[in-house]
Order: structure tokens, then sequence, then C-alpha cells
């Protein structure tokens, strides 16, 4: 089912890093390759946690129109990571480049988001305009907090919270990736061990509980591997608004499936190639100095509305 | 009436308060002996003074209009893309002709944050109403995207910087002679409030109000210009103000009703406590160096929204 489409995807992914690595090199070629390939790994790390925090998203809310970022997940992990640095203090070494840092704030992110959004997905008849609506005014709430914190703090501990809290694909902190590539692709085989379970989840509650899936222990599995997911994405790159909406909304027109096996697969490859050909493309080819993800925001925004008014008409 | 009178006591004493906070040490006595005293409260404490309270007032009073015009609860100018609109203006103004007067820069800012609100408008009208809260959700998404096409403009010409000071709202840069712009704000506050049964009207929708025999074009025409101007002056003079244009007329409209001549006085009473307070406690909570006011607001306002959501309905909505 879809193969040949997503054989097409994965020769377009592998073309667009292709392009990446080579276009505007020149000199030592060792020297390009390992700086550059680096920058790959990371690229396409965040690339397949957006995208399967998005689907894994998605599927809970049985919504087409969320990601973990509408709702205010990354402002959270920022926000944590402000409040480490006001708490504890840390003006020698990079906040994101500390691994214990980064762990202490994993274990946190994920805890509070288990909290915050299990009490909100379950609830017995979740109002989910009233969801989005919350998760939008917590992202506003998070970043105003943030921002006192951060006023509070010394200028050195001010520009390393500042640091976090800006989306960047051109320079990515490469000094975390191996632990990232550890928990990503932990939560990546979580996700995909449960691929299934989630083909049923998607099916919207009373029919899972009809199939006999345990609805409450799965949607909090899954709010679980998001919050993995997206601290680590975070603590990349920073926070994402409409990535993962975007990419996924195209996986669901390019593969259109219920099944998780191959919507998973897709939409990594699609977010893979989106970040890593846009990245090049704008970095190298256009020489445009503004962050992909302002771009990605304005498409995915107008995206959404689109959806939106389409979703009316039907 | 004795809970207005109340009200307008207790801003007296904020406002009062609020002459008296400051890096420069200024203590009432000062004000008989000292000439440099009435100095300062004439070049700075005065006039910011009266930026906070004309903002906040004629913000709620313009949230208000607003979300007549669309008949939704759940929005506010500097949610749906009007503010946003007004940065643009700002942004295309320095690109274009970086010598305009200020002037022409709010001329221009009117006129874009006119044009996104009005594009808002036409979205919300498509949509059906027995979901209120989609209302707000494209709103904000709509904003959004105005906003990162302001982030796109901006980044490719060295000017984020620049609009960051520009939108980021706060009161520490009032001066005399830097905000008196405000002041058709406040006219365009006190417009609204003549043409408040108007409004009422026209919140019962578009059949109910030309039954009544409104003329509902232009009502709305004006509602529009009324917010737009609003945005526009606020967002010029001190950024952009969360929050205030969307609590305090869900907060008044649950104690008083809708009744717009009687409320609106009530609102831009409230809009100017809240605005107030929320400066007063953005300088001193960590004096003698100052947050920007619109932090304090978002803080304070995303918990009382939360709240708004979240109560107990007493009727279903």
């Amino acid at each position: 089912m879809h193969r040949r489409r997503l054989i097409l995807l994965a020769v377009l992914f592998v073309a667009s890093a292709v392009a990446y690595m080579t276009i505007g090199a020149r000199g030592n070629w060792g020297f390009v390759l390992e700086f550059r390939g680096a920058k790959l790994v990371a690229l396409c790390l965040v690339a397949v946690a957006l995208s399967t925090s998005t689907v894994l998203f998605q599927t809970i809310t049985q919504n087409r129109i969320l990601t973990p970022s509408i709702m205010g997940f990354d402002e959270l992990f920022v926000l944590i990571v402000a409040m480490g640095v006001f708490v504890f203090g840390m003006t020698d070494e990079l906040v994101v480049t500390s691994w214990v840092q980064f762990v202490v704030s994993l274990v946190l992110m994920t805890g509070a988001s288990l909290l915050l959004f299990g009490t909100l997905f379950l609830q017995e008849r979740p109002d989910l305009m009233r969801m989005i609506l919350t998760g939008l005014v917590l992202t506003v709430l998070f970043r105003s907090l943030r921002t006192l914190l951060v006023r509070m703090l010394d200028p050195n501990e001010f520009s390393v919270v500042q640091v976090s809290s800006y989306a960047r694909f051109h320079q990515i902190e490469t000094g975390l990736l191996a632990i990232a590539a550890g928990t990503i692709g932990a939560a990546l085989i979580g996700a995909w061990a449960m691929r299934h379970r989630l083909d049923v989840l998607s099916l919207g509650r009373e029919a899972a509980i009809n199939l006999g899936e345990d609805v409450r222990s799965g949607t909090l599995q899954v709010l679980f591997l998001i919050g993995v997911l997206v601290s680590v994405a975070t603590a990349l790159v920073g926070p994402t608004a409409f990535l993962g909406l975007l990419v996924v909304s195209i996986a669901h027109v390019v593969t259109p499936t219920g099944r998780h096996a191959v919507l998973l697969v897709s939409a990594a490859l699609i977010s893979g190639t989106t970040l890593v050909g846009g990245q090049a493309l704008l970095e190298r080819v256009f020489g445009l100095v503004t962050p992909l993800t302002v771009v990605i925001d304005l498409a995915g925004g107008v995206l959404f509305l689109v959806l939106v008014m389409k979703g009316l008409k039907r | 009436m004795g809970k207005s009178v109340l009200g307008v006591v207790a801003l007296l004493a904020l406002s009062v308060v609020s002459l008296f906070i400051g890096v420069i040490d200024l203590r009432p006595a000062a004000l008989l002996q000292d000439p440099a005293a009435l100095q300062l409260i004439a070049v700075s404490r005065a006039p910011r003074l009266f930026a906070v309270l004309i903002t906040g007032a004629s913000l709620a009073v313009a949230g208000t209009v607003l979300q007549m015009l669309v008949r939704n609860r759940f929005v506010e100018p500097m949610t749906v893309g009007s503010g946003e609109g007004a940065a643009l203006g700002i942004l295309l103004v320095t690109l274009c002709a970086p010598a305009a007067t200020l002037f022409a820069k709010i001329a221009m800012a009117s006129a874009t944050a006119f044009a996104s609100t009005a594009g808002f408008l036409v979205i919300a009208r498509r949509l059906p109403p027995t979901q209120p809260y989609m209302v707000a959700l494209v709103g904000l998404v709509y904003g959004g995207v105005i906003g990162a096409g302001v982030t796109f403009v901006a980044y490719q010409n060295d000017l984020l910087q620049m609009i960051g000071v520009w939108v980021t709202g706060e009161f520490s840069g009032v001066l005399q002679g830097r905000y008196e712009t405000l002041w058709l704000a406040a006219i365009a506050a006190v417009l609204c409030f003549v043409a408040a049964d108007q409004f009422s009207i026209l919140g019962l929708g578009h059949a109910a109000s030309i039954n009544l025999g409104l003329n509902y074009r232009q009502v709305m025409l004006f509602g529009l210009l009324a917010v737009s101007l609003v945005s526009a002056l606020t967002v010029v003079s001190v950024g952009i103000i969360p929050f205030v244009g969307l609590i305090v007329p869900n907060i008044v409209s649950r104690m008083m009703g809708d009744n717009l001549r009687r409320t609106l006085p009530v609102i831009a009473l409230m809009g100017a406590g809240l605005v107030l307070v929320a400066d007063i406690v953005a300088r001193v909570l960590r004096y003698p160096f100052e947050m920007p006011s619109a932090t304090v607001l978002g803080v304070v306002g995303a918990v009382v929204f939360i709240w708004l959501l979240y109560r107990p309905a007493r009727h279903a909505p």
C-alpha cells in the first residue's frame, strides 16, 4: 500500500540531503562533510521528532489541525529551561549543551505535559475548540512568564535563555547530538511499537474502547512520547510553530491512509525533505537570512486557515 | 451607582500613586517647594499616566466594539490581526519612506490595521455561529500569519530589533511631546460611546438590526474604523498591549449585561485601571528596572482568560 509513493518520497529526501551537503561547498571535503554532516543529522532528528509528535498528537485528539506547538508544548519546554536557569543559576556553560540540565528539563517537561495535557485530554467529553484555545492561551502565558523570568536574570544568564527561545536551523547545538539521537531513537521505537494501537486510538474514544483498547493508558503513553520528542527537538532548534502541521497535512494528501505504519514513515520523509531541502534552498541558493521557521510559519498558518475554511464547506 | 463612584475613587488613588513611582525620587511635599519636581511631573510622569489611562480605556472600548461587530466574546483587536496589521504598516513606512512624519506613520498603520481587521471580519462571517471558539482560534492564527509576514520582511531588511521595540507594549518611552496622538484614540473611544446604542443593536445580528432600522453597513464601517484607529495609535505610541480588550468587556458583560450605553463607561474605567495596575506592578517588580507592562498583562490576562473559559457556565453557550 502506497509503496511506490514512499519510495518516491525517500528518493526526494536523499536528493535534498545530497543537495544540502554539496551545494556551494568549497575546499577540504573531509572538513565540509564532517561539519555539514553533524548539522544534517541534527536537522533529520528534528524533522522526524516534529513529524512523529504531530502525527501522535493528531491521533489522540482526532483532529487534523492540531500540533503540539499550537498547544504550547515547546514554549513550556523553553519556560522550564528558563526556570532552571532562574532557580539554579547557570553562567559558565550553555544550558542547551549541558546534558545534566537537558535530562532534568526533559523529565520535568514530560511530567508537566502529562499533568497539564493529560487532564485536558482525558475529560469525559472534551470540547475540542475550548481545548485548542486553552493551548493557545497557555502558549502566551508560558512566553510571558519566560519573558518575566528572563528580565529578572543577569545579562549572562539572559543570553543563555535567549538562545534557547528562538528557532534556529542554521546554527544547531551539535554538542547534544549523541544524547538527542538516543532519546529520539528510543521514542521513535516506542511510537513504532504502538503503531497498531495508534490505528485503533485514532478511531475515537468510543470505538477504541469497544475494540478493547485502554484509551486512558494509551493516551498517557502517547503524551509521554510527545513530551520527549518535543523536548529534544526544542532543545536542538527552539520552538517551531507550524512545521509539524505543514508536513503532516502534506503527508495526509500524499499518502491518504489511516494506517500509522505508512503515515509515520511518509510524514517523516516529507518533514526531512522540507527541512533539509528548505534549508539548502534558503541558505545556499537564495542566500536569505530569514530563518526557515518564519517562512514555514507563514506557509503553515495560511494552510491552517485554508484547511479550516475547506473543512467548513464539507 | 455607589460602586462606580468607588471605582472612580480607586482609579484616582492609583493614578496619584503612579505619579510618585519612578527612578527619580519624588515626594508629594516637593511639589510645593521644588520647581524641578513640577517639571518632572509635566514632562514625564503625567504624560505616562495619561498614556496608560487612554490606552487601557480605549483598548477596552475597542475590544467591546469588535466583539459586537464579530458577535463573538473571544476576540480582541490584538489577537485578530489589528495589532499585527498596524506593525506591518509601521514596517512598510520605515522601508519605503524612512523620513516620514509621525502622522504619516500613524496614517499608514491605521490603513493596514483597517485592512487586516476587515480581512478578519470577512473570514469570521463565514464561520458557523455555533462554534464560538472557532472564531477566536482562526483570529489567532490569522494574526500569527500577519505577524510572521512582518517578521519575514523585518528579518530580510535587518529591522527585527526596530520592530521588536515598536511592538513590545511598554510605557517607559512616553514623554511629553511623544504620546499626544494617543488623545485621538480617546476621541475615537468617546465617539464609540456616542454610537453605543447602534453597536448594541448591531450585536443582535444582521437581520435583526436591519429590521430595527439600523444602517448596518455604516455602523459596521464606523466600528471597524474606530477599532483600527485605536489599535494603530496604541501600537505606534506604546506597542501591543494584550488581553485588555478581551477580558474587561467579558467581565463587565457578565456583571451588567450588554446595554453598551450603561456598560461602556464602566468598561473604559476598568480598562484604564487594569493597565494602570499592570504598569505600576511592572515598575515596582524589579525596581529600579522596568518590565514591559505587556508582559505583566500577558501573565495576568492569560490566567483570567483560562478562568473565563472554564468557569462553570450558568447558561449553555
